[in-house]
């Protein structure tokens, strides 16, 4: 042992108590602990959270205090102690009351009743979706952009008035005048220079992304639950992407209507099922608000996949023009009761389409537990498709 | 008063505990603030090594201590010179009180037996050691990571219980060879040979010697086992489980002579209390008003306890030894009994009446009986958590040709098998350790021989 290194800190320094808190630095590190331990489990615990709406960016995970595990014996059926007081034998006594273990040695105790609420942000659990998954980045669609404004570009010696540029023409002005004498005059018309513009090409970096869901009557409120976490997910990994990502909301049965995402989640409708009114009512939107020059534009759409069958010529036509748009389209086929495997209308109508090498994918989904299947393949998919 | 009055009383208290016949050595008395008192009650120790699972304890006692549930008053290290750490929110009465308390800590430690042995092995400097182990522990985790050094401690802390108290805390490895057989000399044959030119006579012990094999018999102290004969342990996790190891060899006395321990410095703090006429009238009253209030068997307004005080259970035996066989007898008790002999020597059915104790079965419905008037069961339903270091009696049967280590649970002694769920998690940490599968024996709950293990980790 180092003589140096063999005396204890010196407690009487003032304050040195107040330095630092061993139990305090612990218990970060066990929760650290546990957020580690809730982060190898997070695809089942989120998917179930409820985070879709209003806008949350934190998601609340109730959790218990981790234990340090000892060997102990099995719990017996009946247990024997010591008490004291005023009882006799044969005397019923109450039931008894918590933390009334007696030693409890070194070990530790029953600590492990505590429950407490971490707090995981969105984004973070996004991020770490993406690693768990090996999710790759998605790439905005290149070759696509658009012609932008006017943008600034370089000076010149003419050019209106209101493009002077006075700090710029100041400056050429002072140069001239270090070249000639005193009585040189302070401006020409030689010094002036104006902004020039030029009209330059823009990649595409904003985007949108139509969820699209049936609401007809075949639709169950968990089939919507499903659609309703998975768009929240896939949305998520969007954001991850663009910066400035917007989303429509359309619901539809035989008609087809936007809704903000408040009501979005809350409609019900019934009757039957026409996606084609669903695709039109996108394409119109994307038509009036969302240049597919100027945004990446992502289509999800939900459904049990019961769709007229004489609307298929319709439906055909319209997701096909969608689909021409959009980097990607994804079908996300939700039903709690069967499994169809996407053997349904809406189904085929989507491997059609991918089939032809359009940028369009699906997945089926019955459980909570299959949207974190549904999300990885479709990114996946998307990724390739953009590659 | 002022609030450090205490201190200018404090050589006139120990003048008397002199006196009445203590003897301890010096003590350093020190006032903390409640925060690192908590602290001190959670560690064990005023600096330990980290690990996460003091934190669970921290904030469990930090929710009790809220809530008003648990005060303390003063925690004391044994040493020379022995620690002392007073709340500094304590009352002038009640450091008073406190610091007689605490010499009598002092004089049980530096008497008793179990105590004296531990304190000579762990060089009666416990606070010093076991601040250097934190220090150590913390370069570890700058060379080896948070993780590695991490996965170590829950092993080790896992296993804090599990010591052998009868073997010494510096232990040689078992011998590698068996001892050989004893020599039959009335053998005329071998006789005739062993007279023969050595070179052709060669030591027959050389030629037969066996093996020894590992562990030769039960091994009971685990920390010590892995430390010594975990396959591919690295120097600084071997010195991670030897400073958890010497850390416990302090605790097992503190843990085994509670109720004697506690006891005795309760009564003397009362002793003194009551024969320091130099007390001021208030502080004496306040003190004894702070000593009722620790010592007393049931909270205010129970009529029935589930538990024992310790201190009060303590206090009454020794305020009856010393009345009826004196001091000498009852500092010849002191000196030779842990909790097991004092409780089963002491506790008489009388006095057992007296202290209205009662032995009671709960079951897992929840409801509780009072059971029949029984010496020794009382005695057994009161020792009975405290044996092994209040762990299963588990030991190192066998370690297999492949490198797979035995455990085995005694289940005859604890009278049920292990709780197998806990019991593979423990399993995880020590394979992390030693390498290789780790198999514990145990029995089911029908009384079934069984064994359980985990599968191996891959290698991090």
């Amino acid at each position: 042992m180092d003589e140096s290194e063999s005396k204890a800190p010196n407690p009487r320094i003032n304050g040195w108590y107040e330095l630092f808190s061993r139990g305090a630095r612990d218990w970060l590190r066990h929760n650290e602990k546990v957020r580690e331990a809730v982060r190898e489990r997070l695809p089942d615990i989120i998917a179930g959270a409820d985070v879709v709406s209003g806008g949350a960016r934190t998601v609340k995970v109730p959790v218990r205090m981790l234990e340090h595990y000892h060997f102990r014996l099995r719990r017996p059926d009946q247990r024997e102690g010591v008490g004291q007081g005023n009882a006799k034998p044969g005397d019923v006594l109450a039931k008894p009351s918590q933390g009334e273990g007696q030693d409890k040695g070194q070990g530790g105790s029953e600590e492990g009743g505590i429950e407490f609420v971490l707090e995981f942000k969105v984004d973070d659990i996004v991020d770490w979706l993406w690693e768990e998954m090996q999710l790759p980045n998605l790439k905005a669609r290149v070759g696509k952009s658009e012609e932008a404004d006017w943008a600034r570009e370089g000076w010149d010696k003419r050019g209106a008035r209101s493009r002077l540029d006075r700090r710029r023409s100041l400056r050429e002005s002072i140069k001239r005048r270090s070249m000639q004498d005193e009585e040189a005059p302070a401006f020409t018309d030689d010094d002036l220079r104006f902004r020039q513009l030029t009209k330059r090409e823009q990649p595409a970096i904003q985007a949108v992304v139509f969820l699209l869901m049936d609401v007809s009557g075949s639709m169950s409120e968990r089939d919507r639950q499903l659609a309703k976490s998975f768009f929240f997910w896939a949305t998520q990994g969007l954001r991850r992407q663009y910066r400035h990502l917007d989303t429509v909301f359309v619901a539809h049965t035989t008609e087809a209507w936007e809704f903000n995402e408040d009501e979005f989640f809350q409609v019900s409708g019934s009757g039957g099922t026409v996606a084609s009114t669903g695709f039109l009512k996108v394409r119109e939107i994307m038509e009036a608000r969302f240049s597919p020059a100027r945004y990446n534009v992502y289509l999800f759409y939900a459904s049990d996949g019961d769709n007229y069958s004489a609307d298929r010529p319709q439906a055909e036509a319209a997701l096909r023009e969608l689909s021409d748009a959009a980097n990607y389209c994804g079908y996300l086929e939700v039903s709690s009761t069967a499994q169809r495997q996407l053997a349904t209308e809406t189904g085929s109508l989507f491997k059609a389409l991918g089939e032809e090498g359009k940028p369009a994918g699906s997945f089926a989904v019955s459980r909570i537990e299959d949207i974190w299947e549904a999300v990885r393949h479709f990114f996946q998919q998307q990724a390739a498709e953009t590659e | 008063m002022s609030r450090s009055e205490w201190r200018e009383l404090l050589p006139r208290i120990e003048q008397l505990a002199l006196k009445a016949g203590l003897s301890f050595n010096p003590v350093d008395f020190e006032e903390v603030p409640d925060s690192f008192m908590m602290e001190i009650s959670v560690y064990g120790l005023p600096v330990r090594m980290p690990h996460w699972s003091f934190g669970v304890r921290y904030i469990y006692q930090l929710v009790q201590h809220r809530m008003g549930h648990s005060r303390l008053f003063e925690v004391v290290f044994p040493g020379n010179p022995g620690h002392a750490y007073l709340a500094n929110s304590n009352s002038v009465a009640e450091n008073v009180l406190v610091a007689a308390h605490v010499l009598g800590h002092a004089d049980f430690s530096r008497n008793n037996l179990l105590f004296r042995r531990s304190q000579q092995q762990v060089g009666e400097n416990i606070v010093e050691h076991a601040a250097n182990h934190a220090r150590q522990i913390g370069r570890a985790i700058d060379e080896h990571g948070l993780q590695r050094v991490e996965a170590t401690l829950d092993a080790a802390l896992a296993l804090e219980q599990h010591i052998d108290m009868n073997q010494a805390l510096q232990r040689e490895r078992y011998p590698e060879y068996l001892a050989p057989k004893s020599e039959e000399t009335d053998d005329t044959f071998r006789q005739r040979f062993a007279s023969l030119d050595p070179a052709v006579a060669r030591d027959p012990a050389a030629l037969t010697r066996q093996r020894a094999p590992v562990p030769p018999h039960r091994e009971l102290d685990l920390l010590w086992f892995i430390a010594q004969y975990a396959p591919d342990l690295e120097g600084w996790e071997r010195d991670i489980f030897l400073a958890v190891r010497e850390e416990s060899f302090y605790f097992y006395p503190v843990f085994a002579t509670q109720i004697m321990n506690e006891g005795w410095a309760s009564y003397w703090h009362a002793r003194l209390l009551r024969e320091a006429d130099f007390l001021p009238q208030q502080s004496y009253v306040d003190a004894i008003k702070c000593h009722s209030d620790v010592v007393r068997p049931l909270a205010s307004g129970e009529q029935v306890a589930l538990s024992i005080n310790p201190y009060h259970l303590g206090f009454s035996l020794w305020e009856e030894i010393v009345e009826e066989e004196g001091l000498e007898a009852a500092r010849a008790i002191l000196q030779q009994d842990d909790d097991f002999s004092f409780v089963r020597n002491q506790l008489t059915m009388e006095r057992a009446e007296k202290l209205q104790l009662f032995r009671y079965r709960a079951e897992s419905s929840g409801q509780v009986k009072v059971e029949e008037p029984d010496l020794g069961a009382l005695h057994e339903a009161m020792l009975h958590p405290k044996y092994n270091f209040g762990a299963p009696s588990v030991a190192a049967r066998h370690v297999r040709v492949d490198g797979t280590l035995e455990l085995e649970h005694d289940h005859k002694t604890d009278g049920r098998g292990l709780d197998v769920e806990r019991g593979k998690k423990v399993i995880e940490y020590l394979q992390r350790v030693w390498r290789r599968p780790v198999i514990m024996h145990t029995v089911d709950e029908h009384g079934a021989e069984m064994e359980f293990t985990v599968p191996m980790a891959p290698a991090a």
